[in-house]
């Protein structure tokens, strides 16, 4: 069955609305991007969408109970609630610099978790 | 009582005065000082942990605490004193600033500029009176994300969400990816008032329904919230009996607007917009004291934090301008006005020496949601110059700049106004 969505692409600001016209996981017309972004934004929004995962991490010994973190890269939607169960079962120890590797490959995505702060220990 | 002499003190260390600070350094004011009043820099972002800032200033997409600690790191490269768990208690208007902490009890600040960088705070539960009783449950969504993100525990199972701004989407993917049941976020306005990019990924992403034209019409419960009660409103905002219906929740989240905090402001005679909520400024976001300068979110509230750190340091550049005495006025005060369908205009004066500046950015926002439109400038009523949009919405701020050529060609201008109105033809 051909069906057609409309989506508000987030590739930038400017939020293009892109309708698409699919059939399953086949794309058969994509109108209204402004640019090439919105094309590949659309494709993946159909087949595959994908996300950034911004949490948080339990720290032991830091200055804050616990530290922000986000995946390196964009991860699975449908993969989401799992990584938060694994991240939400880890403990890391401060202290920890902005960019530090928590976890690694998470889910095989190949995207790591890191910290997006710098946490000093607890004084 | 410690005495000290400073050129430039910045009150609040968030994204405002970090950027503020950091300008004002680089252009040669090497004795700054800014009071904070949390126990780290990074004022709200830290809290904000989600992505999508940055994309503006650093060409990249940043979390919050990343786009903080990047400024936190350039004021530690810098000789700037940071005075931390410090609360401003006045500013005079000849720029005297109180303020105290632990270590040195009272201290008297006498700076030669100031700049004002207090940010904002939340509307709450008090401030738009909803009937009902008043149990535990009902808080700020920026309280929540707080408890969620900072403190470290998740404040609700069962979640009902009033009010589509920012923080409101944001918390509501934020507390079902923490397991909490997000039921509803519910709008009082036919339209939301968020980013279009939260409404996709924050509720359309986990199936979170939005209840366009829908309020919370009663809190139930006694101790802990049992239920509220939300119902459909009609085209005048009031709600129909008939609709309401209740949903079972032990939280309720508020995300029904921001205030400028400017309690600092009045001591020192800062003259506020009764739009903004914040103070009236000149293009260099200098006050009407002299020597006064405020940005950021306690001059008018912003979508993005890349518009607050642009503004900031152009207050940072004026009133290092300013303490190195190159600071002129040019005896004459242009206004600049909302014109129709638009809710305000920063700033809201020009009056200042061109210098080397090339444009002026202006910066609003429309009262209404319309798609396709014409920004249309006007000089004491002559259509300066016009330009289309494909849409123009109360959530995302616009900047419009206006070239420092086009003021020069004009004499005596009085006014600038800025309407925002549907496409011709269209």
């Amino acid at each position: 069955m051909i069906e057609t969505k409309t989506l508000t692409c987030v590739a930038c600001p400017k939020g293009c609305e892109v309708t698409v016209e699919y059939e399953g996981d086949e794309i058969i017309d994509i109108k209204g991007n402004a640019c090439p972004q919105g094309q590949s934004y659309a494709e993946e929004e159909i087949v595959a969408p994908t996300r950034i995962l911004p949490t948080t991490i339990r720290v032991k010994n830091g200055a804050l109970a616990l530290c922000p973190v986000k995946t390196t890269k964009q991860i699975p939607l449908e993969k989401m609630f799992k990584a938060m169960e694994i991240i939400g079962k880890k403990e890391v120890e401060a202290p920890i610099k902005m960019g530090d590797v928590l976890i690694e490959d998470i889910l095989g995505t190949g995207a790591n978790i890191v910290a997006t702060r710098d946490m000093p220990e607890k004084l | 009582m410690l005495k000290v002499k400073k050129d430039l003190v910045v009150i609040g260390g968030g994204p405002a005065g970090l950027a503020a600070a950091k300008t004002a350094y680089d252009d040669g004011i090497n004795d700054v000082m800014i009071l904070e009043r949390d126990f780290e820099l990074g004022g709200i972002l830290p809290q904000c942990i989600h992505n999508g800032f940055g994309l503006h200033h650093f060409k990249e997409e940043l979390t919050g605490p990343e786009y903080a600690q990047r400024f936190i790191n350039d004021i530690e490269e810098r000789d700037i004193e940071v005075k931390l768990d410090t609360m401003v208690l006045d500013v005079t208007k000849d720029r005297k600033v109180y303020a105290m902490n632990k270590k040195e009890g009272f201290l008297e600040i006498e700076a030669k500029a100031v700049v004002l960088a207090m940010g904002c705070r939340e509307r709450t539960a008090g401030a738009i009176g909803i009937p009902g009783t008043r149990p535990a449950g009902v808080i700020t969504a920026g309280t929540a994300q707080r408890y969620t993100n900072i403190e470290g525990f998740v404040p609700g199972d069962e979640v009902v969400i009033l009010g589509s701004g920012d923080i409101g989407l944001i918390m509501a993917r934020r507390m079902k990816l923490e397991g909490a049941d997000v039921k509803a976020v519910c709008e009082l306005l036919p339209y939301t008032g968020g980013l279009t990019r939260n409404v996709v990924q924050c509720l359309e992403d986990y199936d979170i329904p939005l209840m366009l034209n829908h309020t919370v019409t009663a809190i139930k419960g006694e101790g802990r919230l049992e239920a509220v009660e939300i119902s459909e409103v009609d085209e005048n905002l009031k709600p129909i009996p008939e609709t309401a219906k209740t949903i079972k929740a032990d939280t309720l989240l508020l995300s029904v607007g921001l205030i400028p905090e400017n309690e600092l402001s009045k001591k020192a005679d800062v003259i506020l917009d009764d739009r903004t909520g914040g103070p009236i400024v000149n293009e260099g976001r200098e006050t009407n004291i002299e020597g006064i300068f405020a940005c950021g979110n306690v001059l008018h509230v912003h979508d993005l934090v890349d518009w607050v750190t642009e503004e900031s340091q152009i207050a940072g550049a004026h009133a290092a301008k300013y303490i190195k005495d190159n600071f002129e006025k040019t005896g004459k005060c242009a206004e600049v006005k909302a014109g129709e369908n638009v809710s305000y205009v920063i700033p809201q004066k020009i009056e200042l020496e061109s210098g080397d500046r090339k444009r002026i950015p202006l910066y609003m926002r429309v009262s209404t949601p319309l798609t396709a439109v014409d920004i249309n400038l006007y000089a004491d009523g002559e259509k300066l110059y016009s330009f289309s949009e494909p849409f123009a919405k109360p959530g995302e701020m616009i900047s419009v700049p206006l070239a420092q050529k086009t003021l020069d060609d004009l004499d005596n201008l009085s006014e600038i106004k800025v309407d925002i109105i549907e496409k011709e033809g269209e």
